[in-house]
């Protein structure tokens, strides 16, 4: 009777062990807790957040970088959520660094904002954003909305503007991520007068759904490599529905010193479209890291 | 904004009364993917727990298949299956059976292999054949065990079936995931108390069904146990 | 949909061994700790519920609902008081999750010790916490065990819907094959989640047998 109690301890103190050990194993954390101590690091760890979507995880693998390169302690979180749930998280200063694109941000701020073009918009921004957060300078690096069809759909009905689409819409139902609906549908009513037949909520697989059918219409971003894999034609947007999106990084201000001003705004001055969609290619069609992307990238532009 | 708030923000919301996104609709897609997913895995899981526990062959492939099937993660299996086959009910319906078929197979199983062994003696003994001493004595038996893992299976895939929306489908998963999108609090709670509705209603459905089932000498033995403890999956076979 | 991206890539396996065993290790964490948290408050809450037999029913009721809870609604709510992406909005349901499976088998193995054994133990001049030590506890290990079992497979199981908030372990794979169409991390992802749940399991297995050798498997 009296060998169970001890039995009883050692196997319990066993199975803590086997718990503690596997709990270790990883080392590290290598998600949310990247601490990379930079080789004159002396600030605050800076975080760098992302939105859900692979471009977004490069933008923000390529800041993350280059803060590193010029020794400053950075944490990343990506891949974390829309900015509908970021922006509180840099306004709390969870999150110090984000990358953004200036019109997208712009609308969620002001959705009856009508400014375009990168200087409007970014004017416009720096009032409207609270005290706490800044922009600093925009790339020329677009990411627009944009609405796209198939070529086939495109052909049949005749769209080559989403103003050509008055009149069809009813007809049409469209895809995009679950927040598309309740950002844009008002709208696509006060710009276009457009109204249509269902928003369904495509997420990430939007560019398949648009070529099997299941939606008409899809957001899809410019610079996503599936337009020119598929064959979809993004349609243009005369009355700019979908303002300049320029890559701009959001901050905020009281987590990020002049240092790493400098090293974000290096990055936008050599960042443009092309070599953005190129970037994007590299990582949603050859699958590989971001963050190895995002090396080679600042390499090249010696910002490494 | 406190939970009532929320709450009543939700229900009154006129989007969620009529149309695609209603409540009432999504109710209804959460019920049929989760009816489909759960019939599907009464049709493969069961015929083969009762022959596995009639014949009490095969018990470690329960073991085995059971063992494996729980630890598989649904998102995994949902997201890999859209990629496979795009986005459609066969893209949630596949990993929603995985989850519902072990508690199944595992109860018709034990619920066959738990008939008292005089009990069967005698049905062969007055002349029945196996498949009559199956069907006409051990399931009879087993249906309060059987009735159980389903009550379980149910629950499961109710409470699963919210991932489906992450992958752009329908069903209360669409108002956890959407307020989640638009940091819009109301909606995500809302979704969240409608599936737990859902599965307490199906608890209570199946607690009245294993009532009706048990005999008579069973159910004054069975009272103190809780309604419906969680742990019901009979993992330790 | 796949567009002829093959099923597996082999080379990024090969590429990623050490990033994949960071996240395996990672995803253990956020899903095995709260079920040994889960265990410690069990058997606390058990012993209460086997003193006090009044207090079980509506505690098996309410852990009834919270195990009906989905997870992801519970972790978004969660967020605004235990942060974005941190391990705690993914643990603290975990624990609820893995408690509303402990409960019940603790209670049951509490139960499982025949009165007259109890008896005798006390005519035996046990205190009555020695008699838990030495009498009751033991009796239940196999039945924990079990409990055990179910909770951290369950879990590990979850654990990866919390890459929908930021924070998934292994589940991150499932949002980035997603989101990049790309099969290979996804695949990945399910097996090595089979995989550490199929090594748990073992592990209590084996720990059953060494604790509770007498117990052959409680056939409950």
């Amino acid at each position: 009777m009296t060998t169970r109690p001890v039995r009883t301890a050692v196997a319990a103190a066993v199975l803590m062990l086997g718990a503690a050990a596997c709990s270790s194993s990883g080392g590290g954390d290598p998600l949310a807790a990247k601490t990379t101590a930079g080789a004159g690091g002396s600030g605050k760890t800076v975080v760098v957040g992302s939105a859900n979507f692979p471009e977004n995880v490069l933008l923000a693998s390529i800041y993350s970088q280059a803060l590193q390169a010029k020794g400053v302690k950075v944490e990343e979180k990506f891949n974390i959520g829309s900015r509908e749930v970021l922006y509180g998280q840099l306004q709390s200063g969870a999150l110090t660094v984000l990358p953004e694109y200036n019109g997208a941000l712009l609308g969620y701020l002001d959705a009856k904002s009508t400014a375009t073009g990168k200087d409007a918009v970014n004017t416009e921004l720096a009032a409207k954003l609270p005290a706490g957060l800044g922009i600093l300078d925009s790339a020329a690096a677009e990411d627009k909305d944009s609405l796209t069809v198939t070529q086939d759909t495109a052909d049949r009905l005749g769209l080559k503007s989403i103003a050509d689409l008055t009149g069809k819409a009813q007809d049409l139902v469209v895809g995009g991520p679950p927040e598309f609906k309740s950002r844009r549908e008002q709208q696509f009513k006060d710009v276009y007068g457009l109204t249509f037949k269902e928003w369904k909520p495509t997420a990430d697989t939007t560019a398949n759904a648009l070529k099997d059918g299941t939606v008409q219409v899809g957001n899809v971003f410019t610079t996503d490599p599936k337009i020119v894999q598929l064959k979809l034609v993004s349609l243009s947007d005369p009355k700019n529905l979908f303002s300049s999106q320029n890559v701009t990084p959001l901050v905020n201000k009281a987590g990020l010193d002049a240092t790493g001003t400098a090293a974000l705004n290096a990055v936008s001055a050599k960042l443009d479209t092309a070599g953005l969609t190129a970037l994007m290619k590299r990582v949603a069609v050859d699958k590989e890291d971001p963050s190895a992307v995002a090396k080679d990238w600042l390499k090249s532009n010696a910002l490494n | 904004m406190n939970w009532l708030d929320w709450l009543n923000t939700f229900f009154t919301d006129p989007a969620h009364r009529s149309g695609p996104d209603s409540i009432l609709n999504r109710v209804l897609e959460h019920l049929a993917f989760s009816a489909e997913a759960l019939a599907l895995a009464v049709l493969l899981a069961v015929p083969l727990g009762l022959l596995i526990g009639y014949t009490g062959r095969g018990l470690f492939l329960v073991t085995a298949l059971t063992g494996v099937a729980r630890a598989l993660p649904t998102l995994g299996l949902v997201t890999l299956a859209v990629l496979l086959a795009g986005v459609g009910d066969t893209a949630v319906l596949l990993p929603l059976t995985a989850l519902a078929a072990p508690p199944l197979l595992v109860a018709a199983a034990e619920g066959v292999r738990g008939t008292d062994p005089d009990v069967r003696d005698a049905a062969r003994g007055i002349g029945l054949t196996h498949p009559q001493t199956l069907f006409q004595v051990c399931v009879p038996s087993a249906l309060p065990t059987l009735l159980a893992g389903a009550r379980t299976a149910a629950v499961q895939v109710i409470a699963t079936a919210t991932v489906a929306a992450y992958v752009g489908l329908g069903g209360l998963g669409r108002y956890v995931i959407d307020g989640l999108a638009t940091r819009d609090f109301p909606t995500t709670v809302g979704g969240a108390l409608l599936v737990v509705l859902l599965a307490v209603a199906v608890q209570l459905l199946f607690a009245l069904l294993i009532r009706s089932a048990s005999p008579r000498a069973a159910r004054t033995v069975h009272t103190d146990e809780p309604a419906g403890s969680p742990a019901l999956s009979k993992d330790s076979i | 949909m796949l567009d002829g991206e093959p099923l597996v890539r082999w080379h990024w396996l090969g590429d990623h061994l050490g990033y994949l065993a960071g996240l395996t290790g990672d995803h253990a964490v956020i899903a095995l700790v709260p079920v040994l948290i889960g265990l410690l408050l069990a058997v606390p809450l058990g012993l209460a519920c086997t003193r006090f037999p009044r207090l079980y029913q509506p505690l098996a009721a309410v852990f009834n609902v919270v195990y009906a809870l989905p997870s992801l609604a519970v972790f978004v709510v969660l967020i605004p008081y235990t942060g974005l992406a941190t391990r705690e909005t993914v643990m603290v349901p975990l624990t609820c999750y893995a408690l509303a499976v402990l409960l019940p088998t603790t209670v049951d193995g509490l139960r499982a010790v025949p009165e007259p054994v109890r008896q005798a133990a006390t005519a035996m001049g046990y205190g009555p916490w020695h008699r838990l030590a030495a009498v009751e506890l033991p009796a239940a290990v196999p039945y924990l065990i079990a409990g055990l079992r179910v909770a951290a497979v369950s879990s590990i199981s979850l654990a990866a819907v919390g890459a929908l908030v930021g924070r998934g372990g292994l589940g991150y794979l499932f949002v980035d094959g997603f989101q990049r169409t790309f099969p290979t991390p996804i695949l990945a992802g399910i097996v090595l989640v089979a995989l550490l749940a199929l090594v748990c399991d073992l592990l209590l297995v084996a720990a059953r047998r060494l604790l509770a050798p007498w117990a052959a498997e409680v056939a409950r």
